[in-house]
């Protein structure tokens, strides 16, 4: 318990400094929200008008201070490219869509990867780790967004499997929904699963090493099972912590592949209210990533110490 | 073992591959999908909607007493007929018969008065300023009064007419135009529906979606694999890309292209620099490299589409001449070149190619030239606002259909000249304009200005760039108007 | 101890490549921004990869743009892991608050979005020099140097050769650098090699989202880039350029590999 206290509080911290950081940003980035709304016809009196209305004019803390007043009390305030709405009525739609989309992904990583890495392990043909090892590299060496023009010129174009850009939103009809994001998904797992048979491989290469892994092989072939049982038990702290660390950057991922296969998730409007310095929105979708990325961490510790009885006992000292 | 396991993945992957093979559903041939880059993200409030981006799809939603046509005229909209007072003071709107709100309602007097005067009182038109009152006769009858004459004021009748109190505008708009609006999903898509009680020709299908997608290479991919059936805004590379299955119609994006020059900064306060560097720039050869031949050649601050206020002989001012150049910066005392900078905004890659061929046209006179991506964001601020630039290339475009909309920008102390232009023969002639309530002799005046940046060689003029709409075959209709609007309203599917 | 045939098989690729990049310096078929041939011009026999949109060589673009992407790649991991082991070998060697505060800051770093701290490193320092994109790119890259280091410094600060060096009357930055690197460096490379990799594709990415986030001079992940508009009609454009970046990222990716391999070996 007190474990999950400590985790909690330092969640907390990071969180606070992540904000700070924010609008901290804010005020270094060059670019200002009023003049970028209003474009090259506005004279500057009406620039000035609107920096007003919008609060630009008041100290950069006064505004830290309100924002995290309003986080409390549960009012993130109104977007100000998107005049009359609250950002909360913007991303939550736009939160539903990138949680589907990583959620997709994450669970191809895991049903490909686990037991490709596996086999890998146990491949003794030195054709086919040589074979494996280049292939894995490959795959970590394209950009995601050549991946996804790929994918698309193949399995949009050419073969005319999908639609590009006809994204169907979940609430309309989850299979259409999930069948396109299929391909956005793809591509943001594809380099991921070459890290993760990788990191499975070495892993449970070195767990083959040990003692008992030895005695259970001698018995004979019948005990695969066995062995690949107590493989996943005892290289499961190094593979969760890992996973953790991939749901993390799954989130990051999906701010290109969202841009090359235009759905309308967070990733692509954090980029577009960048451009547009629509501040409120930005600060909203920096939080809900940033509480992904320490949430996935915080949550494979978690795991870990509730799964390996050693991190326990480390923990009680 | 590891059999199994392959032959699962396997199976997997195909079963997923097939069940994504039947995804897909299209619309039925009453309904376009047209893509656009840019999102209606303001205001849908006719008045208070600022990006150019919303206007020109908005123009299909709503309407003023009168409206323009595709030959750059004005035409009686809601009103039927009007008369002008001989003393230009006073204007009386006849208001057509059967024109209908999309919510139903008959458009009468008070909804008209009600919308001039929220433009006047709110300052959204400050044209209308000088309205000094707006009064109902009857019921289809409106006069508004004038304190001074003014040539331009008509242009601003295209104000939309509103339903008077109608407090939903800014979400659902409500207008008189061939399409009503439907919905809009913030960054995926606008819909809109025919209007079916439309006083005019109805429009050519019955639904209409827009749909956002802000990377160029994105929508055309888009278009390729069958999502969108229409988009415009495209360069010649883009539909260069698309291949069979579509056809293209070309227009002008009604924008001054050129690269702006900081005419108070080092080297460029010297005209002969500036005279040099136009000899030195040559614009056709960026059209054939960068836009394939497509695109209208330009002297000065006025593009060929404003017909009536264009110069014709400006183009070729300054032919593209090396030695002439090199000698004008002897000349200046630049005999070996100098050193610039050219600011470009990284959100719009026609203009980055631009830069890109003027950096080697500059390298044959010496002159070593670099090019600085920003943001547009950081444009906005840095180069147009604090003016801390050398050279940029971007293009400008009228916010109205008046040669002052291109042309005010450029005299001395008007706040948004941001290339510092100053000349006094320049300012005095705006001044002359402002006064001059002869349509013809105003002409003349703002040809008199276009003359003067060309001959003081304010900036280095390239082009109105070209503008190409990609439509699939089978579908037809566009239109195309000397302001930047997309009329949706003509669009329709050979049969 | 057998032929490590994965190190050797990078370390040839790798040299093919750092060649061409030497010979840029000196010589490239063409100017590389000179427009010497028509627009799009397939492969040929004097434009062996074609010609790009404005009728540049590709062939001798790609071989500046390599060299300007192995210098942002490898100066970015520098930053990396320079500042990010410093920070992990500090707070593993003291603790305290000074590690949990640094720690902290190194969560938050982690989960801020890598295109806006990008965006205000440039905002600052200005785009117009390479070492600024290096540095705004780097960032993005400490905490994982920071972590692992972390971990590798903090194992080995109770072995006995740091008791004996400290008992020796060794200082703290003497025992860091001299005693204890040397023994990370297992844990350390392999991560170097993976960060070069995501150093290379992340100045791809931020190429690609077009924010201002990108080198002076030409790069692959610009060219690749500027390449995607011409895909279906000028395909040789993005293939040359792909395969430059795979050739770059997959030989490094296989020379980490090698290295790990001979470590385990040992």
């Amino acid at each position: 318990m007190k474990f999950a206290a400590k985790k909690l509080a330092s969640l907390a911290l990071t969180m606070l400094i992540v904000t700070a950081m924010t609008f901290l940003a804010f005020s270094l980035i060059s670019g200002d929200p009023a003049s970028t709304m209003l474009g090259t016809n506005a004279a500057p009196e009406q620039v000035e008008a609107l920096r007003d209305e919008l609060g630009l004019n008041k100290p950069v803390h006064q505004r830290y201070f309100e924002w995290i007043k309003g986080f409390f009390t549960g009012d993130l305030g109104n977007s100000y490219k998107y005049r009359n709405q609250s950002v909360t009525s913007l991303i939550a739609p736009r939160l539903g869509v990138t949680l589907e989309l990583s959620a997709l992904s994450f669970v191809l990583i895991i049903l490909i990867s686990l037991p490709l890495g596996v086999i890998a392990a146990g491949a003794k043909s030195r054709f086919y780790s040589v074979f494996r090892s280049a292939l894995n590299r490959l795959c970590m060496a394209v950009p995601s967004f050549f991946i996804g023009l790929l994918v698309t010129w193949i399995f949009g174009i050419t073969l005319k499997w999908f639609s590009h850009g006809a994204f169907v939103p979940w609430s309309v009809s989850p299979a259409a929904s999930l069948l396109y994001l299929f391909y956005p998904a793809v591509c943001i797992a594809v380099p991921r699963i070459a890290m993760t048979v990788n990191m499975l491989s070495s892993t449970v290469e070195a767990e083959l090493k040990k003692d008992y892994a030895r005695t259970v092989r001698s018995r004979g072939a019948g005990s695969s099972r066995l062995l690949f049982v107590h493989i996943l038990k005892n290289s499961l702290t190094p593979i969760v912590t890992f996973l953790g660390q991939t749901a993390a950057e799954i989130i990051a991922a999906s701010v290109v592949i969202e841009q090359v296969f235009v759905v309308p998730g967070l990733g692509r409007f954090l980029v577009s209210s960048i451009s547009y310095r629509d501040y409120p929105v930005v600060e909203a979708i920096v939080v809900l990533l940033a509480l992904w990325v320490v949430l996935a961490s915080t949550a494979a510790d978690l795991i870990n110490f509730g799964v390996d009885p050693r991190l326990r006992r480390g923990a009680k000292g | 073992m590891k059999r199994k396991a392959f032959a699962m993945l396997l199976s997997f992957l195909v079963l997923a591959a097939m069940l994504a093979s039947c995804a897909g559903p299209k619309g039925g041939a009453d309904e376009i999908v047209f893509g656009i880059a840019q999102d209606l993200d303001d205001d849908l409030d006719p008045h208070k909607m600022i990006s150019a981006g919303t206007k020109e799809i908005m123009f299909n939603v709503f309407e003023g007493l009168l409206k323009p046509t595709t030959e750059g005229e004005l035409v009686p909209a809601v009103c039927e007929s009007y008369s002008v007072s001989e003393d230009r003071l006073s204007y009386t709107f006849i208001l057509r018969e059967g024109v209908k709100f999309h919510n139903g309602a008959e458009v009468k007097s008070d909804d008209v008065v009600y919308s001039i005067l929220r433009c006047r009182d709110e300052g959204l038109v400050p044209a209308f300023a000088i309205i000094s009152g707006v009064e109902k006769k009857d019921d289809k009858t409106v006069v508004i009064a004038l304190s001074e004459p003014s040539v331009e004021f008509a242009t601003y009748l295209t104000a939309a007419i509103i339903p008077a109190d109608y407090e939903m505008q800014s979400t659902q708009p409500v207008g008189t135009g061939p399409f009503k609006f439907v919905s809009r999903v913030a960054q995926d898509n606008i819909v809109l529906e025919r209007f079916d009680d439309y006083w005019g020709e109805k429009a050519g299908v019955a639904k209409v979606t827009l749909k956002i997608i802000e990377n160029a290479d994105s929508l055309v991919l888009s278009l390729q694999s069958g999502s969108v059936d229409i988009a415009s805004h495209l360069t010649a590379q883009q539909v260069a890309q698309l291949g069979d299955g579509f056809r293209a119609e070309t227009d002008t994006m009604k924008l001054v292209q050129a690269l702006y020059l900081n005419n108070a900064v080092k080297p460029f306060d010297d005209i002969r620099v500036r005279r040099a560097l136009s000899y030195a720039i040559d614009k056709h050869e960026i059209i054939d490299v960068v836009f394939g031949g497509y695109g209208s050649p330009i002297g000065s601050s006025m593009y060929p589409a404003f017909a009536k206020y264009y110069v014709p002989e400006l183009t070729d001012y300054y032919m593209h001449d090396v030695e002439k150049a090199k000698s004008l910066l002897s000349e200046a005392g630049y005999p070996n070149g100098f050193s610039m900078t050219i600011t470009v905004p990284s959100n719009y890659q026609p203009h980055i190619d631009t830069a890109t061929v003027i950096v080697n046209q500059l390298k044959a006179v010496g002159v070593t030239a670099e090019i600085k991506l920003v943001e547009w964001a950081s444009w906005l601020e840095d180069v147009y606002g604090n003016r801390d630039f050398e050279s940029t290339v971007v293009g400008f475009d009228a916010a109205q259909m008046t040669a002052r909309a291109l042309l005010e920008r450029f005299t001395s102390t008007h706040k948004r000249n941001f290339i510092n232009y100053s000349s006094e023969t320049y300012d005095a002639l705006f001044a002359k304009a402002m006064i001059t309530y002869d349509d013809a002799e105003q002409t003349e005046i703002y040809k008199q200005m276009e003359r003067e940046l060309t001959e003081n060689a304010a900036n280095v003029y390239i082009q109105d760039l070209a503008d190409l709409v990609a439509l699939r075959k089978g579908l037809t209709g566009v239109r195309f108007y000397p302001i930047d609007v997309i009329d949706l309203s003509g669009l329709h599917f050979e049969s | 101890m057998k032929r490590n045939k994965t190190l050797i098989a990078g370390t040839i690729l790798f040299s093919v490549l750092l060649a061409a990049i030497v010979v840029s310096w000196l010589w490239t078929p063409y100017d590389p921004e000179a427009f010497a041939g028509s627009s799009l011009e397939p492969p040929s026999a004097s434009h062996i990869f074609g010609t790009d949109n404005f009728g540049r060589d590709i062939f001798s673009r790609v071989m500046k743009g390599a060299g300007t992407t192995l210098t942002v790649g490898l100066m970015t991991v520098s930053v990396g892991a320079v500042v990010g082991v410093s920070a992990g070998a500090l707070t593993a060697y003291y603790g305290g608050a000074l590690d949990e505060l640094l720690m902290r800051l190194n969560d938050a770093i982690t989960a801020f979005p890598s295109i806006l701290l990008a965006l205000v490193i440039i905002s600052v320092l200005g785009p117009e020099k390479t070492s600024n994109l290096v540095i705004s790119l780097g960032i993005a890259f400490i905490p994982s140097f920071a972590r692992v280091s972390r971990t590798a410094f903090s194992r080995e600060k109770t072995q006995n050769y740091v008791i004996s060096a400290r008992l020796m009357g060794a200082g703290d930055v003497r025992i860091l650098a001299v005693h204890i690197l040397p023994n990370t460096l297992q844990v350390l490379l392999p991560a170097v090699t993976i960060g070069f990799n995501n150093a290379v594709l992340a100045e791809a990415s931020m190429s690609y989202l077009g924010i201002g986030v990108s080198p002076v001079d030409p790069s692959l992940g610009f060219m690749l880039k500027a390449s995607q508009s011409y895909l279906f009609t000028a395909p040789w454009y993005a293939v040359f350029t792909g395969l430059a970046i795979v050739l770059m990222v997959f030989s490094v990716g296989l020379i980490g590999d090698g290295i790990k391999k001979s470590g385990r070996s040992e």
